[in-house]
């Protein structure tokens, strides 16, 4: 898997939670929980799909360093080795 | 042979518009199964029935938009032959639930209305039918009072377009928001209106949960980690069996407690609006399977795809800040219930504590503002009080949740 390919799941996941919004425009360096109003349960359904198709079990004290598309795009396809 | 008829699906609801039947003449129903589908204001809501029998057949027509109260089928229970149908009820508003004051209602088809100059005149009902078509108002020849544009003129407009250019619908399935709005204003109107509100505040240390929290949830996958939000509603739900006079509705004259604890629990809606959907039983759900009806709700109130009871049976209302908010959230209670809990971002604060020698010290600690908004008519701040202090005292032994 490439690191577009790892934004792209990153950015379809993302418009699964949040339907309404188009998370592929959004700014990739925006805090997600802000440009998609994302809440705790969300983020919690973002982190559970982002396990369930990259089998990249995120611990808690991780999810800071997920809360952008860029940061988050970084930290996958570092856990990926990549 | 009973009727089984449009519900009502809380203060602010007068009307349904019964979009599809899920069973068919003939089939056996039972208690809890999912008859129906009726688009609300709150979206399109799943309607149980609750009684056991055979589904007879139906009254109205599919798409037709009816006052709370009238008979959409004939139910054939148990015991019952199929030849006793009586005639249906020529007068649905007698058959309206008397708990629903008119005060509460929302008018569905209200007159057209001027606008300010520049902006297209139409009606309410009209421009939501439009919202639905996907018809630009803009294009539209008015036949209403004084040129505004009615419900008529979108449907003529809608047929009179080639097929294939019929645009999506401008709305999510199932929900409106702008209907959603109309019914939460004419409820909180309402709760202004007849409640007679009390405030009370109270910060709440969370540390022992968040602390018990993160190692729970580090033994964890994602898909079984537990929110903060539902060990505070299960705080609350134990907290509620203590102080009973918080959990019920009043019925105009005296309070009816609930026949359980039945949270309802406030969700946002992207884009605006809300629902306080029920958790049943939130009291005795261990804190998994309250996280999996969390979680469930949560889906299905953004989808617009909520069941009729769980819109009917909520005791008392949670709303959470969650953790992109403010301090705290002082609600307005839903009628007929009488107490809203409100919770406001945990955030560290410092807080002072004191030793067992008596010293004290100021530390930071993770914390949040609890509030109460209850109902004077039934109980008084001194109850109110008691009740934050038990959601605090059982918020410092989680593991007792």
């Amino acid at each position: 898997m490439t690191k577009d390919e790892i934004r792209r799941t990153v950015i379809e996941e993302l418009g699964n939670i949040a339907p309404e919004t188009d998370a592929g425009t959004i700014d990739p360096e925006a805090d997600i929980r802000e440009a998609l109003d994302i809440d705790s349960m969300d983020y919690l359904n973002f982190i559970t799909a982002l396990h369930k198709r990259l089998g990249i079990d995120v611990p808690e004290v991780d999810y800071p360093k997920l809360l952008t598309i860029a940061k988050a795009t970084d930290y996958l396809a570092r856990k990926l080795g990549l | 042979m009973s009727e089984f008829l449009m519900p009502s699906l809380g203060a602010d609801m007068d009307a349904g518009t019964l979009v599809e039947w899920l069973k068919r003449p003939g089939d056996a129903v039972k208690h809890g199964d999912i008859i129906a589908v009726v688009e609300t204001q709150k979206g399109a809501i799943e309607i149980e029935c609750f009684e056991d029998g055979v589904f007879e057949r139906s009254l109205i027509e599919l798409g037709v938009k009816v006052p709370v109260g009238t008979p959409l089928a004939f139910i054939r229970t148990a015991g019952a032959g199929a030849a006793a149908a009586p005639t249906p009820s020529p007068s649905p508003a007698a058959a309206a639930r008397p708990a629903a004051p008119a005060a509460a209602a929302v008018p569905v088809t209200a007159a057209p209305i001027a606008a300010p100059s520049g902006e297209v005149r139409a009606s309410p009902a009209a421009r939501r039918l439009a919202g639905e078509r996907g018809i630009d108002l803009a294009g539209i020849a008015g036949t209403g009072p004084g040129g505004a544009i009615v419900s008529a003129d979108i449907e003529r407009a809608a047929a009179a377009r080639p097929t294939a250019a019929i645009a999506k619908p401008a709305r999510r399935a199932g929900l409106d928001l702008g209907e959603m709005r109309k019914a939460i204003a004419a409820a909180m109107a309402r709760s202004k209106r007849e409640i007679p509100h009390y405030y009370l505040s109270h910060t709440i240390d969370f540390g022992a949960a968040l602390g018990w929290l993160a190692d729970v949830n580090a033994q964890r996958e994602p898909n079984t980690r537990i929110l903060a939000a539902a060990v505070q509603l299960k705080a609350v739900a134990l907290a509620l069996k203590a102080y009973p006079e918080f959990n019920g509705f009043h019925d105009g004259t005296a309070f009816v407690p609930g026949s359980g604890i039945h949270l309802g629990t406030a969700i946002a809606i992207r884009g605006g609006g809300l629902a306080a959907p029920a958790i049943r039983d939130t009291d005795r759900l261990g804190l998994d399977d309250l996280m999996v009806a969390l979680r469930d709700l949560v889906a299905r109130t953004r989808a617009g795809r909520l069941r009729s009871s769980e819109l009917s049976d909520a005791t008392i209302t949670v709303s959470n800040l969650g953790e992109r908010g403010v301090e705290a959230l002082y609600g307005v209670i839903y009628p007929p219930q009488v107490a809203l809990v409100g919770f406001g971002t945990p955030a560290p604060q410092p807080r002072v504590l004191t030793a067992p020698d008596g010293t004290m010290q100021i530390v930071a600690r993770p914390a949040f503002t609890a509030t109460l908004a209850a109902d004077h008519r039934v109980s008084d701040g001194h109850r109110g009080a008691l009740f934050l202090m038990e959601i605090e005292r059982l918020l410092q032994k989680p593991e007792a949740l």
